[in-house]
């Protein structure tokens, strides 16, 4: 070990100033801001006994809405891996016109306001809009059923995929798919044996957070949903019609189960994506 | 020399199928806006625009976004700077604390200050006592705003902060210049692109959160709803062409944001082929 990083180590003072200020700053703003709003779920639950909590979060209802929240997220985010692994490959690996700007609209779903998105789904997708229209002689319905809900959840995690995918795509050597070529394997063999695996990470990451964001999706989605109970609900809807009707306990049990799914779902890409790197650096990370 | 998906063919079908798709799901949802917009002409589209809650809408919206952004943007400095150039025990969870807004269904931020700040609430209560009100109010509407748009600078400014090192910023302090100095003579101009991205992205979300604030505002017409929610209420009303007038002008500060990102990034390639 050199006396740099020796010293760097043992030396308890540090040279830049600022600690103080900036973790006095950051601690109360992260306490004001994100957990003590968050306790305050815990506070309303507090007197909540465990069977009440349980006849809340199990109510029929609400379970359906569950099931149509987890359903629609899950085809929408395999879907986005799908076109977000299409698009990244396009992006990355072929020059063509219009490149740039098909790169710049891959970002449209986060600049443009779910609520913005919503309205604009529904209207296109209605019987009477321009795509329903081509799709109601072939029996497709989309607006105001599950197929509706899970296509406004997918308009708004596209992002997501493209954008874990193409840096990984970027930096992966030419050499690969030289040394693959050259050795006889196909274009659908060397694609499936030596690019997938080194996108892999990338990739769940990315279909991870797509299907995160799906799960809490609001805006978009209620114009399209129809939102009938036991059908069409999703579970950010139960939570806003349990407050409508002064619910605030409902609304907080259900919450709280929203919360802990995707709390956790965050930890564990963090924590698979951090084994990964780890991997990948041979410890550092 | 030879590369995967290199033939015409294959090279051809993906190109078709990827420019399609986008067509399809991302560029006609986007020329839908706009049609809707202007379905009943240009005079039309004025008037809409022009109308009192409308117009009402707009200011709240400015306001609350001009409230949102220096506190976001004084918070992610702080902390891009704290988790960047110090090394403590619990950074990484504080790296993933502020991830929360992002996994957090924007419902849920709502309702969790409501809780706190309702009537009811912990806090609430006590301020209700001495009459200040901040649920269906627009400091509530301000609160979840800076609760939903947090992460964004600290996310643009750690990876490159991590990645520009401190040893610049520490010559500096050896060489006796100031915190302030060193932040505003070295710090600043390294990050000052992502600074400005990290502000057009809260920006944007500031402008058209919807769920969060959906729960707290109350949508007063006038009063407390804000352009996304001013959407909603025309769209229920049947109102679709005055919808989707002001969902088009949400489209327009969105397809900025757009444009500024495309600049800032083809900025960042030029300068990294020049040097």
């Amino acid at each position: 070990m050199n006396t740099l990083a020796l010293l760097g180590r043992s030396a308890p003072k540090r040279v830049l100033p600022g600690f103080g200020l900036s973790l006095g700053i950051t601690l109360l703003f992260v306490s004001l801001v994100l957990l003590l709003p968050l306790t305050s779920l815990v506070g309303q639950l507090a007197g909540v006994s465990l069977a009440e909590y349980w006849a809340i979060i199990s109510e029929p209802r609400v379970v359906a809405s569950y099931l149509v929240t987890i359903g629609a997220a899950a085809a929408a985010s395999m879907v986005n891996a799908l076109f977000g692994l299409l698009m990244a490959w396009v992006l990355v690996r072929y020059e063509f016109p219009g490149k740039r700007l098909l790169d710049a609209l891959m970002d449209l779903p986060f600049a443009l306001p779910t609520a913005v998105a919503g309205i604009t789904l529904a209207t296109l997708y209605s019987s009477s809009g321009w795509m329903g229209r081509l799709l109601a002689p072939l029996g497709i319905e989309v607006a105001y059923t599950w197929v509706g809900i899970a296509l406004a959840m997918a308009f708004t995690s596209i992002p997501f995929v493209v954008r874990t995918v193409q840096p990984v795509l970027e930096d992966l050597p030419h050499e690969i798919d030289e040394a693959a070529l050259t050795l006889g394997a196909s274009d659908a063999t060397a694609f499936r044996r030596v690019i997938l695996p080194n996108l892999w990470p990338a990739l769940v990451t990315g279909t991870g957070l797509a299907f995160v964001r799906s799960l809490g999706e609001f805006g978009a989605v209620i114009f399209i949903a129809g939102n009938m109970p036991y059908e069409t609900e999703i579970t950010s809807l139960m939570i806003f019609v349990k407050l409508q009707e002064y619910d605030y306990v409902g609304a907080s049990a259900i919450a709280s189960v929203v919360l802990a799914v995707s709390l956790a779902l965050l930890l564990a890409l963090n924590l698979w994506q951090g084994r990964f790197i780890r991997r990948l650096h041979g410890g550092k990370g | 020399m030879q590369r995967i998906g290199d033939a015409p063919r294959i090279r051809r079908l993906l190109i078709g199928l990827a420019l399609v798709l986008a067509a399809l799901f991302l560029l006609l949802p986007l020329v839908a806006i706009f049609a809707q917009a202007f379905a009943e002409g240009v005079a039309m589209f004025w008037a809409n625009l022009s109308d009192e809650y409308t117009l009402a809408a707009i200011g709240l919206t400015l306001f609350v976004t001009l409230l949102t952004i220096p506190v976001n943007l004084v918070f992610g400095v702080f902390l891009a700077w704290l988790v960047t150039r110090f090394s403590f025990p619990g950074r990484r969870l504080l790296q993933t604390l502020i991830d929360i807004p992002f996994a957090v269904s924007p419902v849920v931020a709502g309702l969790v200050y409501l809780l706190l700040y309702g009537r009811n609430g912990w806090v609430g209560g006590w301020l209700d006592s001495h009459d200040i009100q901040i649920m269906f109010a627009w400091p509530g509407i301000v609160l979840v705003t800076i609760f939903v748009t947090c992460p964004f600078v600290a996310r643009e400014l750690i990876p490159l902060m991590q990645a520009q090192g401190a040893r610049e910023e520490e010559a500096a302090v050896t060489l006796g210049a100031s915190g302030w100095t060193v932040f505003r003579r070295v710090t600043l101009p390294n990050i000052k692109w992502a600074l400005l991205y990290g502000v057009i992205l809260t920006n944007a979300r500031a402008v058209g959160e919807f769920g969060a604030v959906s729960v707290v505002s109350g949508s007063i017409r006038g009063e407390t709803n804000t352009l996304p929610l001013h959407v909603e209420l025309l769209y229920q009303d049947y109102n679709t062409v005055g919808a989707f007038t002001a969902a088009a002008l949400l489209a327009l500060i969105a397809l900025l944001t757009l444009a500024a990102k495309a600049l800032l990034e083809w900025r960042a390639t030029r300068r990294e082929t020049a040097a």
